[in-house]
């Protein structure tokens, strides 16, 4: 054999392993898509069900077999599910507990964030470490005294309970109130930790040039750390709304009349039975309006969410 | 670096963190530990200046009553079928997801919606769609009105309808329900997780391993699953403590009852335990759960670490 | 304004509490700034320039000693009552904020009698841009900007308060080298224009060498020598500071002095009147070689790099500390092309070491 013939012999060879190589490629990426495709449409498919049977006559929603696209669409099951629930009052309690809840958490994390960050003092660093620690302990653990703590406050229930006095009886019990929802759960030592981990991110350069200028701490903490840090700060705002959104144990435990109560309780409350024969159409509804706001949040911040849990694993 | 005169300012910056840490973190450490060891202490008893024998009674009385066992059990058994299924799942998901360029944002993006909601919410979604209306007895007399979209399916491909939910149904029926919502909810943060973890990995590994002609599926299992471990025993550990934890879910799909209609709360769980003793005032025994509950999630958790470092390799 | 440091001592405690080790950071230092200079403090790494820097600006508590602006003792004084800027080695700019409200930041701090109306701050604000000319880019992000920009910026920052003492830490470190050049003769500049007396902080010997008024030469702590740059080149207090200082470095050979002559090896190279007996270490400068026919000091020729000027002798002996021997000779000196070379010394390029305590010994 020629050289020549060899040489164009291998180029034909390169030429059809590229051919086939190509195929496999092509045929690859379009596998990708099929199985992405169907996994995000078994996804969302709860979402949709939701919002198809929502908009379902109750009769339609009862045929043999579900249609995937109601024949006729009605908007009278999400009144009947606003009005069933109670989900204006119970939205604006929720809403009253997160904002207070956010505000007050926000100014305290950035407090001993900075603290720990930025400022020297004995013991610092064991004192962050037990902090740590205490995020693998399992929250039961902790609200079982805290709902002995909140019925019976520094003992003042039994106390006044002891001396007949009224008043000093409702200073211990906080039950159904506001602030038992909201200020047992003020201090996160996971949003100390995220914020902390950005402040130490910022050189101590800052900092001291800010000395040299003059400029106080709350100045310097204010004009200069919290711009800084206002992704993660946005991120803990959004998770702390979440949680107030989500939130279902505690407020059952200690909250759970009508003027306090939350939405998930409410939600529950409205709608004890889930299976038989019940109304799914409005049930639907009413998911509908409590999952609504979520969503919104979702899709217009949703870089601060993602960025916030996936350092987290804390759901809300 | 700078020399601090005044480290009564940290402290004051300090003060109402600490306030709250120490009546609402420690303070329940210490205490929920004393209650666990005082035998069937309760709240109005402690008020009343009774005292209480100290002792293990409390552990006792948790370990040998029936129904401790069954929510044992069940929540072994969530987590030992949905950590892996999930995780598994959020792996090839997350490997798929970073091998596409188009549509990529949009699909993590979808891939993430289960995460932005609320658990109870959407469980009564999930009830909805496995639900039954009519009449199912499990007799001849059985009146279904409508079978639920998912036995729709069922029977669109030829199979029989089940009775996942509602009265009657197996045990087995309702933990598969179960098991593919707290699926369906764990996904997005193990996907997000996973994914970030991918693209951190340096592309240049992956191109060495084109350059030998080490095919997609070596690549995965000696490449990507090594270079990914930290962030897979990450989730792992998170979905088991999720899981031990597993509550709301169950409420979400079976409401209070924790089971099927007119049943007695067959699919309780550890924190539902403990939540039952909390509110029939039995504190002491809640405490003693809660202990066992932390036990077990600190030893699954040094477990996971263990593992997952003895198959670290770099 | 001129800046005194009176026994000036920093002693760091250990961080390691089992050794229980205390840093000395900076040893007793005792020295005087004259008002309206440049100063270099100048040092390899970890030999406390920069604490002694951070001290005179008062982010660092002296352990002892006083410091002194002017007859003023500002030991005790914070940083922000001490008139003085500061720039980073970093910059320290405030990245969320244009360059216009990097440079303001330090006047909206002032307070009291201090504080000033928009429009004066504004006004002072840009003659500080115009006299680092980046003036054109005040409504910039400190991200939009050169690396020598921002270090413009940042001495603006320093400059806008109208400080007593302008300190710059490591001011050139992390620009690249033509920047380096440009930059430092721009902060030579804008210190002969303000008159403001100016201590900078450098590991590069040739960068003090080049801008400063005077450098201090320091290592682990204590103090070296303080001159003007060429005298301490000249006339070098003890081998650290010779071999610190001059590029190439200073040669270095053990050597021997016997009967007022300086041996080095087999070669008697140098009369050194009044010198004891005694084993020594030389340090002989790139410039000190002459080459001569009948020189004293004879050199196995290793190689001959042409560099126009002048040209760099590399070659060997058996009395030299280091592998080789560089020496910078006159382009006029034809080299032969030989085995060996013979050089000359210049006696004033030649010093004397104890080979000991390495101080220096004068002849």
């Amino acid at each position: 054999m020629t050289q020549q013939s060899i040489q164009t012999m291998s180029d034909r060879d390169m030429q059809k392993v590229n051919v086939r190589q190509r195929i496999v490629k092509i045929i690859v990426q379009v596998l990708l898509y099929a199985f992405l495709i169907v996994m995000a449409l078994i996804i969302v498919f709860p979402f949709y069900f939701m919002i198809i049977s929502s908009v379902k006559e109750l009769a339609e929603y009862k045929l043999p077999v579900q249609t995937l696209w109601p024949n006729k669409i009605v908007l009278y099951n999400y009144v009947e599910a606003f009005n069933t629930a109670h989900l204006g009052r119970l939205f604006m309690n929720t809403l009253y507990v997160g904002v207070v809840s956010t505000v007050l958490s926000l100014v305290i994390t950035v407090l001993t964030a900075f603290a720990f960050a930025r400022l020297e003092f004995k013991g610092k660093n064991a004192m962050f470490a037990a902090l740590l620690a205490t995020m693998m302990i399992p929250g039961e653990l902790f609200t079982i005294t805290n709902y002995q703590t909140v019925s019976n406050f520094l003992g003042l229930k039994t106390l006044g309970m002891q001396m007949g006095s009224a008043a000093l009886k409702d200073m211990g019990d906080w039950k159904n109130s506001f602030t038992v929802l909201i200020v047992p759960f003020l201090v996160s030592v996971f949003y100390i930790y995220l914020l902390r981990q950005n402040f130490l991110q910022i050189p101590n350069e800052l900092y001291l040039a800010a000395k040299v200028d003059g400029t106080s701490d709350i100045k310097y903490l204010w004009k200069v750390m919290i711009p800084l840090a206002l992704p993660t700060l946005i991120s803990i705002t959004i998770l702390k709304m979440m949680g107030a959104w989500n939130s279902y144990m505690w407020p059952l435990l200690v909250a759970n009349d009508e003027a306090h109560n939350l939405i998930t309780n409410g939600l529950r409350n409205a709608f004890t039975t889930t299976a038989g024969d019940v109304n799914i159409p409005v049930q639907m509804a009413a998911v509908a309006i409590v999952s609504a706001p979520l969503f919104l949040v979702f899709i217009f911040l949703r870089k601060y969410i993602m960025k916030g849990v996936s350092r987290s694993g804390i759901k809300g | 670096m700078v020399d601090s005169k005044k480290s009564w300012k940290a402290w004051l910056y300090l003060s109402p963190a600490i306030v709250l840490l120490l009546i609402f973190t420690v303070w329940p450490i210490f205490n929920t530990i004393r209650m666990a060891f005082l035998e069937n202490y309760n709240f109005y008893g402690g008020m009343n200046g009774v005292t209480f024998k100290f002792g293990l009674g409390n552990f006792m009385q948790v370990v040998t009553y029936k129904n401790f066992v069954t929510c044992l059990t069940n929540t072994l058994l969530l987590c030992v079928l949905t950590v892996p299924i999930s995780t598994l799942l959020a792996l090839v998901i997350a490997v798929c997801l970073n091998a596409i360029k188009p549509f990529q944002r949009l699909l993590q993006t979808i891939f993430f919606l289960p995460y932005v909601t609320n658990s109870i919410a959407i469980g009564m979604v999930f009830a909805a769609m496995f639900n039954m209306i009519g009449t199912a007895y499990g007799t001849q007399n059985e009146l279904i009105v409508t079978s639920g979209i998912i036995n729709n399916v069922i029977e669109f491909f030829g199979g029989d309808r089940i009775n996942w939910i509602n009265t009657g149904s197996t045990k087995l029926a309702n933990m598969i329900v179960l098991v593919i919502y707290i699926v369906w909810n764990a996904l997005p943060f193990k996907i997000l997780v996973l994914l970030g973890g991918l693209q951190s990995v340096n592309k240049q590994y992956y191109e060495a391993a084109k350059v030998d002609g080490t095919s997609r599926l070596r690549t995965f299992t000696r490449i990507t699953v090594p270079l990914l471990s930290p962030m897979i025993t990450y989730v792992v550990i998170t979905g088991f403590i999720g899981g031990f934890k597993e509550y709301s879910s169950i409420v979400g799909v079976f409401g209070d009852d924790m089971g099927p209609t007119g049943t007695n709360k067959p699919l309780n769980t550890m924190v539902g335990y403990i939540y039952d003793s909390l509110r029939n005032n039995l504190p002491g025994r809640a405490s003693a759960a809660a202990l066992i509950l932390f036990a077990i999630i600190f030893v699954v958790t040094m477990l996971n670490l263990y593992i997952s470092k003895k198959n670290t390799h770099y | 304004m001129k800046v005194v440091l009176q026994n000036l001592t920093k002693i760091f405690p250990s961080r390691n509490k089992k050794a229980n080790e205390e840093v000395i950071a900076v040893n007793d230092f005792t020295f005087e700034i004259p008002d309206g200079k440049l100063i270099g403090l100048l040092g390899p790494s970890g030999c406390g320039k920069s604490t002694t820097l951070y001290m005179i600006s008062g982010l660092q508590k002296p352990t002892g000693g006083r410091i002194f602006f002017g007859d003023d003792d500002v030991t005790e004084l914070s940083p922000e009552n001490r008139g003085i800027g500061l720039v980073f080695q970093n910059y320290a700019l405030y990245p969320h904020m244009t360059v216009k409200q990097n440079i303001l930041f330090p006047l909206q701090n002032l307070k009291g009698a201090d504080k000033m109306d928009k429009d004066v701050m504004l006004e002072r604000a840009y003659q500080a841009a115009k006299l680092v000319q980046i003036d054109e880019l005040m409504d910039r992000k400190p991200s939009e900007l050169s690396g020598g920009q921002q270090q413009r910026v940042a001495i603006a920052r320093a400059l806008v308060k109208m400080p007593k003492v302008l300190l710059l830490d490591e001011p050139l470190s992390n620009l690249d080298a033509r920047l380096r050049l440009q930059t430092r003769e721009e902060i030579r500049r804008i210190q002969k224009e303000t008159g403001i007396t100016t201590i900078f902080v450098t590991h590069d010997q040739e960068e003090a060498m080049s801008i400063s008024d005077m450098i201090v030469v320091m290592k682990l702590g204590v103090l070296q020598q303080i001159g003007k740059p060429q005298e301490v080149y000249d006339d070098p207090a003890n081998l650290f500071v010779a071999k610190f200082l001059g590029t190439p470095p200073i040669n270095v050979f053990a050597g021997e002095v016997k009967g007022g002559k300086l041996y080095l090896g087999e070669d008697a190279v140098l009369d050194v009147p009044g010198v004891d007996d005694r084993k020594v270490t030389v340090g002989i400068r790139p410039e000190g070689f002459v080459p001569a026919e009948n020189g004293a000091m004879v050199c196995n020729l290793s190689n001959v790099e042409v560099m126009g000027r002048d040209v760099s002798v590399v070659s060997t002996h058996p009395a030299s500390l280091n592998p080789q021997i560089r020496s910078i000779v006159d382009a006029d000196n034809k080299i032969a092309d030989a085995a060996t070379v013979r050089f000359a010394l210049k006696p004033h390029k030649v010093f004397l070491f104890d080979a000991e305590t390495e101080e220096r010994i004068r002849f």
